[in-house]
């Protein structure tokens, strides 16, 4: 579930148009390859559900924790502290880094957590890139209110007072080497913080370690990806290539796998409230380098703490 | 899934009632208890509401409850209103001259999660468990100590006078 950042969105989207436009021009009949490609790029589009904030589901997510409760305690031994640093009511944006490829354990512990601590009553939504919410294997990831990555569904979350979930470093960083599992990664995607200036709500950063230990990640694959063109057609910008279970080597990770029981320890931080701490016209710069800077930290004392990988 | 513990506690059943019905004392006795709160204006008694989490494996579990029986010092049960289906009651009764047979009882659940939310009661039993164990026995150290220190300071006093 590779989550993506806001405002790479619009940026990607506003890429999208303008490269098939450059395509078309030079290439007048375009191969069959790249045709069929296209009509799967086209549907994948149609499959994206418009974002309706309303399928969020209270009584399926509640039929559902013990299920994530069994996954989160059992297999990746999931440890969530500082929940009681997030506001207890009102809008907030919680910005996690991702790990852990397509399967995102981080997500499933989080989540959990989230509604066992504040109560599936509390309006709780986390933005995902387009492709997740478009495989029908994942149609019921709606109805846990995740909904795709845009600044208008982030705005409207926000506008509802809900806790909003995002993951700014997006399917870059969740594919990251396994190497740089302990490193915080946002590609200097800046829109969250431009999001939560707009609607005036506070930063809850969220980190969390172990997810790149649930398989042996090598590479992100960007280069390849720029090849196949799936950055212009799908807005992936990478094909990841790992070595997991069950299928010995996995590229694009589009089925998922089967992930290593890594422990999973999350913290999250006391709330960033950017116009009392930046002032009234906060550098976008200044607060992206010092939230990237809390996080790192935060994440390498949570590195000190491990003493093997996936044992934690 | 429903879970139990007993102790019996050297001291009167008012002495352990005026414990288990403080809300503001939850924490220093209740083992796994991270969160007790009071939740509206009526802190004590029938109708009484508390947020209260309690942490079993990864999640910390629970959410608002409810006062539906307060008989003092016998008898106090809850229910949930939201978060985790849970019914829970302390029973005290007096087991020779003072001392007080405490009883804590559990079941929990959550209605309609299915097969999954079987496993999961039955896995999370031995934690629960486990902690009613514990917060029975600090609550037993408790009323223990603060009847000894009670007679203590009966005893100086005597000396005193």
């Amino acid at each position: 579930m590779a989550q993506s950042g806001v405002a790479t969105g619009a940026r990607r989207n506003g890429n999208v148009a303008a490269s098939d436009e450059a395509i078309s021009n030079r290439k007048p009949a375009p191969s069959l390859l790249s045709r069929v490609m296209r009509g799967v790029a086209e549907q994948a589009q149609r499959r994206i559900p418009r974002a309706d904030l309303d399928e969020r589901d209270p009584d399926f997510i509640r039929e559902r924790l013990p299920l994530m409760w069994l996954l989160a305690s059992l297999w990746y031994r999931g440890e969530v502290r500082g929940l009681g640093n997030i506001p207890d009511s009102g809008p907030v944006l919680l910005v996690g880094n991702h790990s852990g490829g397509n399967m995102t354990p981080d997500t499933i512990v989080f989540t959990l957590a989230f509604n066992t601590y504040f109560g599936v009553e509390r309006a709780f939504y986390q933005l995902a890139h387009n492709l997740v919410l478009s495989m029908p294997a994942l149609g019921s990831l709606r109805k846990f209110g995740t909904v795709a990555a845009s600044p208008a569904n982030a705005t409207k979350a926000l506008e509802t007072g809900a806790a909003l979930l995002v993951y700014p470093g997006g399917d870059y960083e969740v594919h990251r080497p396994s190497w740089q599992r302990n490193r915080i990664d946002f590609d200097r995607r800046k829109g969250f913080i431009r999001l939560a200036l707009e609607q005036d709500v506070p930063i809850v950063p969220v980190v969390s370690i172990g997810g790149q230990e649930t398989a042996l990640f090598l590479t992100r694959g960007e280069r390849l990806a720029h090849l196949l063109a799936l950055d212009r057609l799908f807005r992936l910008k990478v094909l990841p290539i790992s070595l997991a279970l069950p299928w010995g080597i996995n590229v694009g990770d589009m089925l998922g796998h089967l992930p290593l029981p890594a422990k999973i320890t999350i913290e999250t931080l006391p709330a960033i409230d950017l116009r009392a701490e930046f002032g009234p016209e906060p550098d976008l710069d200044e607060v992206y380098d010092h939230l990237i800077r809390l996080m790192q930290e935060t994440l390498d004392a949570l590195a000190a703490e491990r003493r093997l990988p996936v044992l934690g | 899934m429903r879970v139990a513990a007993r102790v019996i506690v050297s001291a009167p059943p008012e002495a352990v009632w005026s414990v288990i019905s403080d809300p503001e004392r939850m924490l220093s006795f209740m083992s796994g208890v991270t969160r007790w709160e009071v939740a509206g204006d009526h802190p004590i008694g029938l109708g009484a509401r508390y947020r209260m989490l309690f942490r079993v494996g990864s999640a910390e579990v629970g959410g608002l409850i409810e006062i539906v029986e307060f008989h003092a010092p016998r008898d106090m049960a809850w229910t949930s209103v939201t978060g985790l289906d849970q019914r829970g009651r302390w029973r005290l009764r007096t087991a020779g001259e003072g001392r007080t047979r405490v009883e804590l009882r559990l079941a929990y659940g959550v209605a309609g999660a299915g097969l999954t939310g079987w496993i999961a009661e039955r896995i999370a039993a031995p934690v629960v468990s486990g902690h009613l164990r514990r917060s029975l026995q600090q609550l037993k150290r408790l009323v223990e100590h603060e009847q000894m220190r009670e007679r203590a300071a009966v005893r100086r006093a005597a000396r005193a006078g």
